[in-house]
């Protein structure tokens, strides 16, 4: 509880002793964050790998951006509506997929993150997504009366919808509903014996995690007033799989810091070679792999309990 | 009837691409349950392996055979040295690793190559010698040379004791070891046929997309498609798979949803065939014990 306090005044003083891109950086960082959160819900929680989040993301930004442009609707109210819409494509996306397994899940959501782009150049709605340009729309600016510029104010608005988000998650995870997820990733018979509706649980956990991730491409276009179909490739889809992986899979925190890998180790990959960055990315990812195959998270626990070999006791009787 | 027999040939094809490598994505699955994303990366590369032998005078052919040798090593370098340490890792690590490899790949494609598209050449003549306008020369060559593909692998599994001994590895590790099997090697072997034929897709498609670093990414999705649909462990359903796959891209391309929306075609198959026939059309439904 500490550490979380401790860790929320640090994101809140963050915007006001960085530089305007640094605060824009750590936007994204926070709008990954959700994202990363929900594709493991899905994936580290329920145990249904999805590599598609990325077509989740792009429903969410494209629904704020054409609620703003088309119905004049303020950023804000435009959240819910995507949160929404995205939990509903989520769980009938979810509906089939309940039947598959493994390897036949990935193949799935990983064509459906191909598709994606082809899917939103599409002429037929074209005048709704703008087609292959995209939508372009206004900043929002911080509310009069408030002494923030528009980035310090986008990142503390972001940080709010981020602690939102946590805690529905992490209480969601916790209870009932959260044991019933992880049962079935544990196992399924044993779940469906203990009375656990699991196509029903199966498919709600999809639109739970197109959700989260619904909301992070709302937020994710409001921070950049951008969409278009070249936004939303297989790399980002792939992009949040490698945050639930490098953070840790099943794991609350471990979002952030796959976020920041998501965020930050691309700019820096560029840095090191600017004529092959992707490989120095893809070396790096392989590389944290063989270094900490349980993630940033599962690695900081095995290095807790070797100094502390009661901690993980103490920390469950501190639960009841 | 002219143009639709046309649409219907030159999907078989293309699809004995898909087809080709469907089958090396199976190999891999059978072999070690994951699917390799990377799988159409090495491919493309192998191909501008044979696109650099090309240019440097050496003759079609002898570039091919040298090609296929490259990525069998390449399959074999990188089933030992990067896929070997994380195979007891978490299912996860494995497939972060896997796509570490096609991001890597395709970014040195593009610092190696550059990227700009290159026209690759056709080993078969311009004219069609048979007198007959449904199929290009190269259309028809490239069904025969993936025929030919098909048929040796076959072959090779089901007549020599080395793909016995494969076939052992995959489907029970631990009776292999135990007559004597390196289980190890097998993999490596595997690794190595997938490249080698994942290189023959590519060469046969690059005359047609032309090449470049994301030639494959719609040809991965399609041989994913094609293995879904035969079945993913079924290497000759999957194979079968991929030219249907590729005659129904084909044919609804040209009559339904245009070439626009022809890769979202791939997905809907995948979504229909798990929703109505989960194992895929040639494959075992697995019965799990409780």
């Amino acid at each position: 509880m500490l550490g979380i306090m401790a860790a929320l005044a640090l994101a809140v003083a963050l915007p006001f002793v960085v530089s305007g891109y640094r605060v824009f950086q750590f936007t994204m960082v926070l709008d990954y964050a959700i994202a990363v959160f929900g594709a493991n819900i899905l994936t580290g929680y329920n145990g249904q790998i999805a590599l598609g989040n990325g077509a989740f993301y792009a429903i969410g930004a494209y629904t704020v951006a054409i609620l703003m442009t088309h119905a004049g609707m303020p950023y804000w109210a435009t959240i819910p509506i995507a949160a929404g819409t995205c939990f509903v494509a989520g769980f009938l996306f979810g509906l089939p997929a309940l039947r598959l397994e493994g390897p036949y899940l990935a193949l799935t959501t990983f064509a459906l993150a191909v598709a994606t782009p082809q899917l939103l150049k599409y002429h037929g709605i074209e005048s709704w997504t703008g087609g292959v340009q995209g939508i372009l729309f206004d900043k929002p600016d911080a509310p009069a009366g408030v002494p923030l510029n528009s980035d310090q104010f986008l990142y503390l608005f972001c940080l709010f919808v981020t602690v939102i988000m946590f805690v529905l998650g992490a209480n969601l995870l916790r209870g009932r509903t959260g044991r019933a997820i992880i049962a079935i990733r544990d196992n399924p018979t044993a779940a469906a014996g203990m009375g656990i509706d699991t196509s029903l649980y199966k498919s709600l956990t999809f639109g739970v995690s197109a959700l989260f991730t619904g909301v992070a491409g709302a937020l994710g276009a409001i921070v950049t007033q951008f969409v278009s179909p070249d936004s939303f490739t297989l790399f980002l889809s792939i992009s949040f799989i490698v945050g639930v992986v490098i953070g840790g899979v099943a794991t609350v925190s471990g979002a952030f810091f796959g976020a920041l890998f998501v965020e930050f180790v691309p700019n820096y990959a560029d840095q090191i070679s600017k004529a092959a960055p992707w490989a120095i990315y893809g070396a790096l990812l392989i590389a944290f792999m063989y270094a900490m195959p349980t993630g940033v998270v599962g690695l900081l626990r095995l290095i807790v309990r070797r100094i502390d070999p009661q901690w993980a006791i103490r920390k469950d009787a501190g639960k009841q | 009837m002219q143009a639709f027999l046309h649409q219907l040939l030159s999907g078989i094809a293309t699809g004995g691409i898909y087809a080709s490598l469907a089958l090396a994505l199976v190999m891999i699955h059978q072999a070690t349950h994951h699917i390799n994303f990377a799988q159409g990366e090495l491919a493309m590369f192998a191909t501008y392996i044979a696109w650099t032998l090309v240019q440097a005078g050496v003759p079609y052919w002898a570039a091919f055979v040298l090609t296929l040798v490259f990525a069998f090593a390449l399959g074999v370098f990188l089933q030992n040295v990067v896929l070997r340490p994380v195979q007891n890792a978490p299912f996860f690590s494995v497939v972060i690793v896997f796509i570490g490899l096609l991001v890597i790949f395709n970014s040195l494609a593009g610092w190696i190559f550059t990227y700009t598209v290159k026209t690759f050449p056709s080993p078969f003549p311009i004219r069609a010698w048979y007198g007959s306008n449904y199929l290009s020369p190269h259309e028809v060559g490239m069904t025969a040379v993936t025929l030919v593909v098909l048929v040796l692998v076959f072959a090779f599994f089901r007549f020599t004791n080395l793909g016995l001994a494969m076939r052992g590895a995959a489907q029970n590790p631990a009776a292999s070891r135990l007559v004597g099997i390196s289980v190890g090697r097998m993999l490596a072997l595997g690794a190595g046929l997938a490249g080698a034929i994942g290189a023959v897709a590519g060469i046969m498609a690059a005359p047609i997309l032309y090449l470049e670093p994301n030639m494959m990414s719609g040809i991965l999705l399609y041989g994913l498609a094609g293995a879904v649909l035969g079945g993913i462990d079924n290497p000759w359903g999957a194979a079968l798979g991929g030219v249907m796959v590729g005659v129904l891209e084909n044919l609804a391309g040209a009559y339904v949803v245009g070439t626009e929306l022809k890769l979202s075609v791939a997905l809907l198959v995948i979504i229909f065939v798990l929703l109505f026939k989960p194992s895929g059309l040639f494959g075992r439904s697995i019965v799990v014990r409780v």
